[in-house]
């Protein structure tokens, strides 16, 4: 078992002729990802790394009776692109791109949880089950099938993770890189949650960032709802204040979303944290007892 | 993307909000014409700078005649103004805006932000307006009234009606108040705002409803779609090397320690400056090369990072996942040949071809330290930097 996608999960590539889609589809495709076809207007009926391609996302879920869709489409066009994969029947939508204005993300958003669907990202390094499905732009050799459910919203901490995981031997069940975006489709809960719910997943390694509240909320969650070890890191506790404008910003976090209050919220609820990005396997092996 | 206070209003003119006459000036003398053609007798004199917190800092001014006005507004410009919201270099005044005065009865706050939180688009309203509004949302939450936007449909005519009720408002006050939340709600979603606050919104002893102030952020991925804000940009008010970064696509923060970082990932770029501290150093820099990385933009980053002159040593820590550390090794390569790089470096290739990254730094016979782990870099560089100072 494992989280989100396995060996089955048939996959579709939106924006599969582009520079990003062909480069990725091709590296998933060599890591044994169960890839389907690739959607991009105009070029349906042809063929593209020897993958059927499709006009619209709803004709290729026709034909290929796919389940997921991964999205490298530019920022512009992404709203469109996540909103049609949600009305076209795939059950998960991974969204690769960066840059992607917020007020599009707050419609999109509403599409997919209109249609039951499941999105990551946007902004993320994706989703990968190591030896069995990798949907993104991880790295793939550096994962290896194991326990260790992974959810940051940092793609390069999130490969940082998987190393020092590797490197005990622990393996990876998931890895959800949910992205760093102010309106994500899958929160730090949903991952804990299918995590929590997955017999593969023994522990449970999450990374969040300064900012926002996600990673207090998570920690009222795990408080409640998780019964497996976790362990944390947070980036950022020497990232400057900075330059402001206005109090808006302060008011809606209420003084909120510093570092050492993630760190301090996830400590109480029983999360085993780590203050060094370099003991991220170190804080696994602490919270689980693992040799 | 910060707008200045006279762009702001014009917005809000723009949107059918209620707005003072006023007037921009670049020089004492277009000061005193502006000061001259407004109705009021005596005017308002106010630094433009993105930030807030002008008032406290001595940047605005009421004063009696157009003189006055000209007299105030040259001892401002070409001045910084430091504020509890600038760094400790200030913000330069390249323009004031001019405004007639109004009869303030009292003060309210009006702001929308986009909630992580919630996911929603939040209007924020509370009778506590002025420059402790942060304390009175700290202590006294529940005087910020709330309210969050549909996306699908926007501000109701009844959140409108709830929060003007909720901030005391009376007769003609509360059509006002619906018409300009409206007028805002409208702008915010047409011209993509991350950010907009009107503090104070003020009412008059006339019992009209005046924006006395604005403040706008505009979300940057958004920008391509309004290229006439994209034009409202002031260059000026952005620190020198992070506009030069920027224009490489690069992302980089200036700090106040000694140890450059170029990294891949903000998070990871975080966690370096974060580990760096941790073994008892201190980063000069927060630098993300981002996922498209090339040998121009990272050998520009290095040219930037090499530019802060209290930096004694750089770390180089990429986990190549999109990025090739091949590229990034070529990067470095081109940079050392270009400015030639004096302080020591470590470096710490990991994942996509770094092999391949690695083996060329070797053979480069560039003086560089490798790193095996996140842990020896930083240990590495910080150990080196201390050693050399």
């Amino acid at each position: 078992m494992s989280v989100l996608v396995n060996k089955d999960t048939k996959v579709l590539c939106q924006g599969i002729t582009g520079s990003q889609g062909t480069f990725h589809s091709e590296q998933a495709i060599a890591y044994g990802t169960n890839m389907v076809g690739g959607v991009t207007p105009g070029k349906g009926g042809t063929t593209h790394l020897d993958l059927p391609v499709f006009n619209t996302v709803k004709n290729a879920v026709d034909q290929t009776g796919a389940d997921a869709s991964v999205i490298y489409v530019p920022a512009a066009f992404c709203k469109d692109s996540i909103i049609e994969a949600a009305e076209s029947g795939v059950s998960l939508i991974v969204c690769i791109t960066e840059g992607i204005p917020t007020l599009d993300m707050l419609e999109a958003r509403i599409a997919v949880e209109q249609n039951g669907v499941r999105l990551v990202g946007p902004n993320c390094p994706g989703v990968i089950t190591p030896g069995e499905c990798k949907i993104g732009i991880m790295p793939g050799a550096i994962h290896n099938a194991g326990k260790v459910g992974i959810v940051s919203r940092s793609g390069t901490l999130t490969y940082e993770c998987v190393k020092q995981t590797s490197d005990l031997n622990y393996g990876q069940s998931t890895c959800i890189g949910i992205g760093g975006d102010p309106i994500p489709g899958t929160s730090f809960i949903d991952a804990l949650g299918l995590f929590q719910d997955d017999p593969q997943t023994e522990a449970i390694l999450m990374v969040g960032e300064i900012g926002g509240t996600a990673e207090e909320e998570a920690a009222e969650f795990i408080k409640s709802n998780v019964t497996k070890p976790v362990a944390a890191y947070i980036a950022g506790v020497t990232a400057p204040p900075g330059k402001r404008m206005g109090h808006a910003g302060a008011i809606i976090s209420g003084g909120k979303g510093t570092a050492d209050d993630k760190f301090a919220a996830l400590g109480s609820a029983g999360v085993t944290i780590t203050r060094s990005p370099a003991e991220l396997g170190l804080a696994v092996k602490e919270a689980t007892g693992w040799s | 993307m910060n707008l200045h206070e006279y762009q702001a209003k014009a917005l809000f003119a723009q949107y059918g909000m209620p707005v003072p006459n006023n007037m921009v000036a670049a020089t004492p003398e277009e000061a005193k014409a502006g000061a001259e053609s407004l109705a009021t007798q005596k005017v308002v004199v106010k630094a433009q700078v993105h930030a807030g917190g002008r008032g406290k800092a001595g940047g605005v001014k009421l004063v009696d005649t157009p003189a006055e006005a000209a007299e105030f507004a040259k001892s401002l410009l070409g001045t910084n103004l430091v504020t509890i919201q600038t760094d400790a270099g200030g913000q330069p005044i390249n323009t004031v805006l001019i405004e007639e005065t109004s009869n303030i009865e009292s003060e309210l706050y009006l702001g929308m932000v986009i909630d992580r939180a919630s996911q929603r688009v939040v209007i924020m309203a509370s009778t506590e307006g002025g420059m402790d509004i942060e304390t009175v949302a700290h202590e006294t939450p529940e005087k910020i009234l709330k309210a969050e936007l549909n996306p699908l449909v926007g501000v109701m005519p009844y959140q409108c009606r709830e929060l003007a009720f909720g901030l005391g408002l009376k007769g003609k006050q509360i059509k006002q108040f619906g018409s300009l939340l409206t007028g805002l709600c409208k702008l915010f979603v047409e011209k993509d705002l991350a950010l907009v606050e009107i503090n104070p919104l003020v009412i008059t002893k006339e019992e009209d409803l005046i924006c006395l102030d604005g403040k706008i952020n505009i979300d940057g991925n958004a920008l391509y779609r309004h290229p006439d804000l994209e034009e409202l940009r002031d260059k000026s008010q952005e620190d020198e090397r992070e506009l030069r970064a920027s224009e490489w696509d690069l992302n980089y923060v200036a700090l106040e320690g000694n140890i450059g970082c170029m990294v891949n990932g903000a998070g990871l770029a975080m966690a370096t400056m974060d580990i760096i501290k941790l073994k008892g150093g201190q980063p000069a820099n927060f630098l993300d090369v981002g996922g498209g990385a090339t040998k121009e933009r990272v050998a520009e980053a290095l040219k930037i990072i090499l530019s802060d002159p209290d930096v004694k040593g750089i770390l180089v820590n990429i986990f190549g996942g999109i990025v090739r550390c091949d590229l990034i090794a070529d990067g470095i390569i081109a940079a050392v040949g270009e400015v030639g790089i004096e302080v020591p470096v470590v470096v710490r290739l990991e994942g996509t071809k770094a092999k391949e990254g690695r083996e060329l730094l070797d053979k480069s016979g560039l003086n560089l330290q490798s790193a095996s782990d996140l842990g020896d870099a930083a240990e590495k560089i910080v150990k080196t930097v201390g050693a050399a100072s």
